[in-house]
């Protein structure tokens, strides 16, 4: 049996976070009521002049400099055309053969190694309207369309057939999202639909030159998905050439709920763009000064945080990759550094039972209660052995539900350690008294006893007792 | 010449159906457009540098500041059929 390999390219549309539409000043906020964030230009209605957002040509050309590509020194829009009510003009306004940015690349780490993904190009469009059903598609006689995201900007940023594996494509995804929420053009939520990914994807015998006929998947809404449905795609496609077949080309869609990717169209019947240049928006002259003023303005890019967050903090690099991928982390990771300064410890702690009560709940950084200051006091209370480590837990979780200071619960709950040696040794008695058998087997040479023993004072003292005192007071005892 | 089958397809992608006579007529009638129009690849343009627009701009962009909404009202006047604030139309698979 042949080995194959996949070869996977992604083009991901990135919402961009202006205030107004890209041709016209209507707003972009979400959740309005439909068709109230609309006018004469994003409804294409005739006769009217659309004009380009400064701002979308600026984070467009910020994004093509933070993924390393050359800038355009001339650009133009042009009409794709195509027939369908989520588009009121049938024609997307779009780029083609002159894109605002091309020929960049960005890094990713996949077990251990680091390999370069090439950037084809990122261009800017209009995104479409919304259709609304009731039930699906599939059962519903008429459409309902919400012109409100027509117009919204997008970029969309095409990568080179570079990725040979699902994990490849899902750490391309996720640089590629970090790298354009530091730039702060965007929220690349993909839930919301700020971040949407297509995947081209193609196998071919391992060896190979040529590629294989690849298929386009569509619908994938999360990293997860993306990941299922290019593992899916991969398998139905070796299964095709083992059994003699052929890929045809054609759009796919995922049925995240199904778990399968079904045939949209082929590419025979598939569209036909007619792409011309757009004769209501005049081309864009960049010159070298505006792409020098943008570039200053670029913020430290997760690659350098990275290397920064090893040098400074001596972080695994584990550690910094983890706390770099979301610039809002590594923000709160350095608030409580400073604060703090025991920098593995502070990771730990963000990584740890942060992270997982954060995913547990489904939140996002910003929604958490407690804040880098506090998080240092408890860290603080911690070190000086005001509680114990397994009190700082249980302090934790009371911060991540209520938001309340560490010192504040920790007097509340009576939760401060047990380090008076008087009041221990006193608990220490007691126990070696009421545990004769203990005793003589540790005298006997018996070292978990010892264990036993130690358990039994903890225990007497809810866990509040300084576990180091308690072993020393015991081994003195005994 | 351009033949029926291609004049099927442009009228598929502007979704339009033709009988078999307007297919013919069309055929004829864009033919003789395109062979009009060919009539500009007899002048001589060796100095005239390329372009995709005719207007002597570049460079015209707004700032991003928010302006006047359009009334639902206004917004669905045309509308062939409406329900709620939605425009209603056919669907398309």
């Amino acid at each position: 049996m042949a080995q194959y390999e996949p070869v996977i390219g992604l083009e991901v549309h990135v919402e961009l976070k202006t205030n107004t539409k890209i041709f016209c000043n209507s707003s972009t906020a979400f959740g309005a009521d439909p068709n109230h964030h609309t006018c004469p230009v994003c409804l294409g209605l005739p006769g009217v002049l659309p004009v380009t957002n400064k701002k979308v040509v600026e984070f467009a050309i910020k994004a093509g400099l933070a993924l390393n590509c050359q800038i355009a020194p001339f650009s133009k829009f042009d009409r794709k055309n195509y027939y369908y009510p989520d588009l009121p003009k049938n024609y997307q306004v779009s780029q083609f053969d002159l894109p605002i940015a091309e020929h960049g690349f960005l890094e990713i780490e996949v077990d251990g190694n680091t390999k370069r993904v090439g950037i084809t190009r990122v261009h800017m469009e209009e995104d479409a309207g919304k259709l609304v059903h009731q039930g699906t598609i599939s059962d519903s006689s008429f459409s309902l369309v919400d012109y409100n995201r027509t117009g919204v900007p997008l970029i969309e940023i095409v990568s080179e057939p570079d990725m040979r594996s699902p994990e490849e494509a899902s750490a391309y995804l996720e640089k590629l999202k970090a790298i354009i929420q530091y730039t702060g053009i965007s929220d690349c939520k993909m839930q919301e639909g700020s971040l949407r990914c297509d995947a081209n994807v193609s196998v071919r015998p391992l060896g190979q030159e040529e590629f294989g006929t690849r298929a386009e998947l569509k619908n994938m809404n999360s990293f997860k998905a993306l990941q299922k449905a290019l593992v899916y795609e991969i398998k139905r496609q070796i299964k095709i050439n083992e059994e003699g077949g052929r890929v045809i080309q054609e759009t796919r869609s995922w049925d995240e709920a199904k778990g399968v990717s079904l045939s949209l169209r082929s590419k025979e019947e598939a569209h036909d763009y007619r792409y011309f240049p757009e004769p209501d928006l005049v081309p864009m002259v960049i010159s070298k000064d505006w792409v020098d003023e943008i570039r200053t303005t670029l913020p430290e890019l997760p690659d350098e945080r990275q290397a920064r967050f090893v040098e400074q903090y001596g972080l695994p690099a584990y550690d910094a990759i983890v706390l770099t991928s979301l610039k809002e982390m590594a923000d709160y990771y350095e608030q409580c550094v400073e604060q703090f300064n025991n920098p593995k410890a502070v990771s730990n702690w963000i990584m740890g039972d942060f992270s997982r009560l954060m995913n547990a709940d489904n939140m996002e950084i910003n929604d958490v209660r407690i804040q880098p200051a506090q998080l240092a006091k408890m860290l603080q209370l911690l070190e000086k052995g005001t509680i114990s480590g397994k009190i700082a837990k249980t302090i934790f979780e009371d911060m991540f539900a209520t938001g309340r200071d560490p010192d504040i619960i920790v007097q509340e709950k009576g939760l401060v350690q047990i380090s008076d040696e008087g009041a221990i040794e006193s608990i220490v008695t007691d126990v070696l008294a009421n545990n004769p058998k203990s005793v003589e087997d540790y005298r006997a040479g018996k070292n978990q006893a010892l264990g036993f023993l130690v358990g039994q004072v903890m225990k007497a003292t809810k866990g509040k007792a300084n576990p180091g005192m308690v072993n020393k007071l015991l081994k003195e005892k005994l | 010449m351009i033949s029926l089958k291609e004049v099927e397809h442009v009228a598929l992608l502007g979704r339009l159906k033709l009988t078999e006579e307007e297919k013919k007529l069309y055929s004829k009638q864009l033919s003789d457009i395109l062979e009009h129009a060919r009539k500009l690849q007899d002048l001589d343009t060796a100095n005239v540098p390329p372009t995709s627009h005719v207007l002597p701009l570049q460079n015209v962009f707004r700032e991003d500041r928010t302006g006047e909404h359009m009334t639902t009202e206004k917004v669905l006047a045309n509308a062939p059929d409406r329900q709620d604030d939605y425009f209603k139309v056919p669907r398309i698979l």
